[in-house]
Formats: structure tokens, C-alpha cells, sequence
């Protein structure tokens, strides 16, 4: 054991270029174990690209970011880290059951040789039951709405039993029900002392739960600390935050939802 | 059966029934990583490998193995390479493929065009003992990967980035994939045809999905229809006197519009898929197996799923 443990991720002057467009724009960012991060920004701000670059799915054109205190590239522990993706990128056209996608979350955790233990049945149910789809397993994944898929994709990376989460806007176009499940599932999480990252246009019901946020603007942190007010229209008092964003557009959209301080 | 007693239709049956296996196992993982066309650009390629057997005096078998092998690879590299010229880079191989089989073969002593029409639509009576061993073994090797690799290789075509962040090798997955529709592509070339190879990995899975819910199920339904259609046909094809492969494929797609006629008749008769179902399940008690609850979801939610399904 090493007297001090490293940060579950570290970022270090982080350059990202999308198609040759500078996207991140010298980013440092150090997130211990057991912190709870918003990643707040307006559309192409980089939200998106921040995340999967500390995941090392980007590579960085400048600087560099560490998981778990090793080099992104060469990280091999990944059975310790959960990741939600956006769920635009669920696609293909052979269906799947909601259990066969919850499964796939053990592949870091199983042997090419051996069938599902009932270790890892038991973890897909437990992923399934945190999320509310206990006793959905057989369901046609195609046949869920988009709250009910994003919560299986949650619960994918559930199944892992990862130390560390980081979800890509695990709440846009995700109706009140859901909203709810995930804020249930989160808290549960952070009772366990889970890392976790998370994406998010604004924050609604998750708010209370988050211990810090940093806002991106044009690839760079522009606040980095306790989340911020809201200001405007959202700052009004009968304003409940649960209005639902259509994913269509993710981060490419002129507008940002995310009234910048 | 009368059909049994030829050795080249015992020969030709048992390849047709390991094509039938192999060919939608692979393609159902193409299809959900939206790669149908991927066996159509290996067949073209494994044509040339098929020429350079026939100029070289070698199995054209053996030869088509390495060449589509070759070109599998290529096209997975200038897949994963580039992400704006994926499309163009599969035609260059495509016409490539074509028109350096039909030069080699000009080039072969006596080789006229007329000898590559039976490996661009398959041919029962060429089907030797020597290319029965080797298809075997490549049908069981196909089998072989799908059953070790089928967990990795489905979470890779769910999604690479996810694939990648759970640790997986995704560049040789990737290689994995490509490298077995290219055997896949050789093994169903004797009996349906270079040209109609991809048919048999892409028809009988969009058939299957028409009647499945998981993956797994998608895959062993469309081994069935695999191996239906490819007996089927090639019985066909042996009463009439047709070839093999048009007979295979139109089997195929005659069992895709009736698995879309059974569908739609399961929908009319009972559960309804649709957005939201869960809830639907949940607010309407157990009652959502019927259509007419439908008017009972309550606005507010389906409007929210028609905003999210865009």
C-alpha cells in the first residue's frame, strides 16, 4: 500500500482536438475517491470530450491525465471504472435483452472460458434492482423508453461493481420516474463512498447530491467549487428543473441550457 | 432420399448445412456493429483470391482464404483509421477485388471468365472431398470464436468506447470479427456464391429479429433459418436444376416476409412493443399484453418518449 492513494483521476494541461478543432483547451482537473463532480457547461463546451478523454477514448493532443495514478494509455485495472455513455450511441439493429446488456457490464470481471458464475448473476441483479427493472431482465431492450434505457445503461456499468463512475449526461431526456431512480441509485452509490463523474446540462433533482462541480466554457474551467446559483429563468421560484432535453443534438447545438454566472 | 445417394449432393449438403450455421452466427454480430455490407466487400476480394488459385494451379479454397483474409483486415484498418472515407475505401476494394480476379483469370493458361462463374453463384457439383475438409474446419472454427469470444465481441458491437473503457482488446476483437466473415465468406462461397455470400449472413438475422427479443435467441434463430434455407435451396436447386445460390437466397428472403407476417400477427394478437413499455406494464397492472390499453398511458409520458426516441 502506498502511503498516500492517488486521485481516481488527474488531469494535467489537457488539449483535445476534435476533427482538428481545439476542444479542450489546457485542462487540470484532480478528482479524489469519494468525490461526487458535476461537469456542467454549455453545448460544445466540452463537457463530452472532457470525460471520455480522462477516460483515455480521446487521446490528448497536449498535456496529460492519469487513472488511478497510471497514464491513461497504459491503465489496466478497468473492472474499477464504470462508464455510462451517452445513450445516442446504443445503436445496431439486432435486439438484445435488457439482461444481456446489464451482462455485458461483468465482460472486465469474466473468463473467456468459463459461463456466468453465480456471482455475476447475482451482481446483475443487484444492478438491475438499484435501477427499478428487477424482474425486466426479459424485456426487449428496443421496447424501453428512453429513461428506462438510460437506467439500463446505468445499471451495465452497475454490474461491474466499479469503484468509480463516470456518466455522460445520465439525466437528458430522462422523464420524472427516472429522474427519481437515478437520484436513488446515486445516493446509494455515494453511501458506499463510490466515485463518481458526472456529465449534466443542469442538475435538478441531483443537486443535493454533488459536492463539487466545475462549469466548462469553450474547452476551458471557468468555475470550479460549489455548484453554482442558477440564474435567470431557472433562478424563479416555480421552476422545477424537470423539463426533459431531447438528446438529438449532443453537443453540437448553438444554445446551452446552462445559464453561465 | 433419392438426393443422398450422390456422393457430390451428400458433400454439398453437409457444406450447405455448415454455411447455414456459420453465416448468420457472424453475421448477427455484423449487423448489430452495422457492418452488412462487410461480407459483400470480402467476397469481392476473395474473388481474386480465387483467380490467383486458378492461375497459380492451386486450391482456389486456399488461395480465397488468405486473399480474403488479407482484405478483411484492410478494410477493418481503414475502418477504424479513417472515419470519413470508410465508405469510399470499401468500394476501391470492391471494384478492385472484381476486376483483379477477372484479369488474373484472363491470365491463366486456358482460364476463361466462364471458370469464376461458379464461385460468383455457387455450384453443388464442384464441391470435392479436399474443399469439404476445409470448409468443415473453417465452419467450426467460425463456431469456435463466436462460442469463446461471443461475450466480448457483443459488448464490442453494443459499443466500441464502452468495449474500450471495460478493458477490452478492441483493436483485436475487431481484427477477430472481420478475419472470421472472411472465413465465413469462404466457407459459404462453393455453395451459395461469392456474390450472394453476404445474403446469408445479413437475411437470416433480419428475419430472426423480426421474432426475438435477446441477442442470444437472435443468433440461434438465425442459425435455423440459415440452415433451412440453405438445405432448402439447395434441394431446390437439385430437383430443378438450378444453381444452389439464387435458390438459397430467395429462401432466405421468402422466410424474412413470412417472420414479418408472423410479427405482426403476434402484435395484433398480443403484446404490443412499444416506448415506454414498462411503464405501461406498471401503470395498467398486467394488463399492457392489450392494445386497447394503450389509450390509458398517460399523455405527459408518451409525449416524453416520442421526444426522447428522436
Amino acid at each position: 500500500m502506498t502511503p498516500r492513494k492517488p486521485p481516481v483521476f488527474a488531469m494535467t494541461g489537457g488539449e483535445a482536438r476534435l476533427d482538428g478543432r481545439l476542444v479542450l483547451r489546457g485542462v487540470d482537473l484532480r478528482v479524489p475517491a469519494g468525490e461526487v463532480l458535476a461537469v456542467l457547461g454549455a453545448n460544445g463546451s466540452g463537457k463530452s470530450t472532457l470525460v471520455r478523454a480522462l477516460l483515455g477514448l480521446i487521446p490528448l493532443s497536449g498535456g496529460r491525465t492519469e487513472i488511478y495514478g497510471v497514464p491513461a494509455a497504459r491503465f489496466r485495472d478497468w473492472r474499477r471504472i464504470g462508464y455510462v455513455p451517452q445513450r445516442l450511441t446504443v445503436g445496431g439493429g439486432v435486439p438484445a435483452t435488457v439482461r444481456e446488456i446489464v451482462s455485458s457490464g461483468r465482460v472486465a470481471r469474466q473468463s473467456r472460458l468459463r459461463p456466468a458464475s453465480r456471482a455475476d448473476r447475482a451482481a446483475v441483479d443487484r444492478a438491475l434492482a438499484a435501477v427499478g427493472l428487477a424482474g425486466h431482465g426479459h424485456h426487449s431492450a428496443h421496447q424501453l423508453s428512453g429513461g428506462e434505457h438510460q437506467r439500463v445503461l446505468i445499471a451495465r456499468a452497475l454490474a461491474g461493481e466499479p469503484d468509480a463512475f463516470v456518466m455522460d449526461e445520465p439525466t437528458s431526456g430522462v422523464d420524472a420516474a427516472s429522474q427519481a431512480a437515478l437520484a436513488g441509485t446515486l445516493r446509494a452509490l455515494i453511501g458506499q463512498g463510490r466515485t463518481v463523474v458526472l456529465v449534466a446540462h443542469e442538475l435538478g433533482t441531483l443537486e443535493p447530491l454533488i459536492t463539487r462541480c466545475i462549469v466548462l466554457d469553450d474547452g476551458r474551467v471557468a468555475h470550479d467549487g460549489a455548484p453554482p446559483k442558477p440564474v435567470g429563468e431557472h433562478a424563479l421560484p416555480g421552476h422545477d428543473h424537470v423539463h426533459p432535453h431531447g438528446p438529438a443534438v449532443p453537443d453540437g447545438g448553438p444554445l446551452g441550457t446552462w445559464d453561465r454566472t | 432420399m433419392s438426393i443422398l445417394t450422390f456422393d457430390f449432393m451428400r458433400r454439398a449438403l453437409l457444406a450447405a448445412v455448415l454455411m447455414g450455421l456459420a453465416a448468420p452466427a457472424v453475421g448477427t454480430f455484423i449487423v448489430q456493429r452495422r457492418l452488412a455490407l462487410l461480407g459483400d466487400g470480402i467476397g469481392h476480394v476473395a474473388l481474386t483470391g480465387v483467380a490467383f488459385g486458378l492461375l497459380t494451379s492451386t486450391s482456389p479454397i486456399l488461395t480465397a482464404v488468405i486473399v480474403s483474409v488479407f482484405g478483411a483486415i484492410a478494410i477493418e484498418l481503414l475502418r477504424s483509421r479513417g472515419r470519413t472515407g470508410g465508405d469510399v475505401a470499401l468500394a476501391l476494394l470492391f471494384y478492385g477485388g472484381i476486376a483483379g480476379g477477372v484479369l488474373l483469370t484472363n491470365l491463366a493458361p486456358g482460364g476463361d471468365t466462364g471458370s469464376l462463374l461458379s464461385y460468383l453463384f455457387g455450384s453443388i457439383s464442384s464441391v470435392s472431398s479436399r474443399d469439404l475438409y476445409v470448409v468443415a474446419g473453417l465452419a467450426v472454427a467460425v463456431v469456435a470464436v463466436i462460442a469463446i469470444f461471443g461475450r466480448e465481441l457483443f459488448l464490442l458491437c453494443q459499443d466500441e468506447e464502452v468495449a474500450r473503457a471495460s478493458g477490452l482488446p478492441v483493436r483485436f476483437l475487431s481484427l477477430l470479427l472481420a478475419v472470421t466473415a472472411a472465413l465465413t465468406v469462404v466457407v459459404a462461397m462453393r455453395v451459395v456464391g461469392l456474390l450472394l455470400v453476404s445474403a446469408l449472413m445479413v437475411v437470416p438475422v433480419a428475419a430472426a429479429q423480426q421474432l426475438t427479443r435477446g441477442f442470444r435467441t437472435t443468433v440461434g434463430v438465425a442459425m435455423v433459418f440459415g440452415v433451412l434455407s440453405a438445405v432448402g435451396g439447395l434441394y431446390a436447386g437439385y430437383q430443378r436444376d438450378l444453381s444452389p445460390g439464387p435458390a438459397i437466397v430467395l429462401i432466405a428472403l421468402a422466410l424474412f416476409v413470412v417472420a414479418v407476417a408472423g410479427r405482426s400477427l403476434i402484435r395484433t394478437l398480443g403484446v404490443r412493443p412499444g416506448p415506454g413499455m414498462l411503464r405501461r406494464a406498471r401503470a395498467n397492472g398486467r394488463g399492457a399484453r392489450h392494445p386497447r390499453h394503450e389509450s390509458t398511458t398517460p399523455a405527459s409520458a408518451r409525449s416524453d418518449a416520442e421526444a426522447t426516441s428522436r
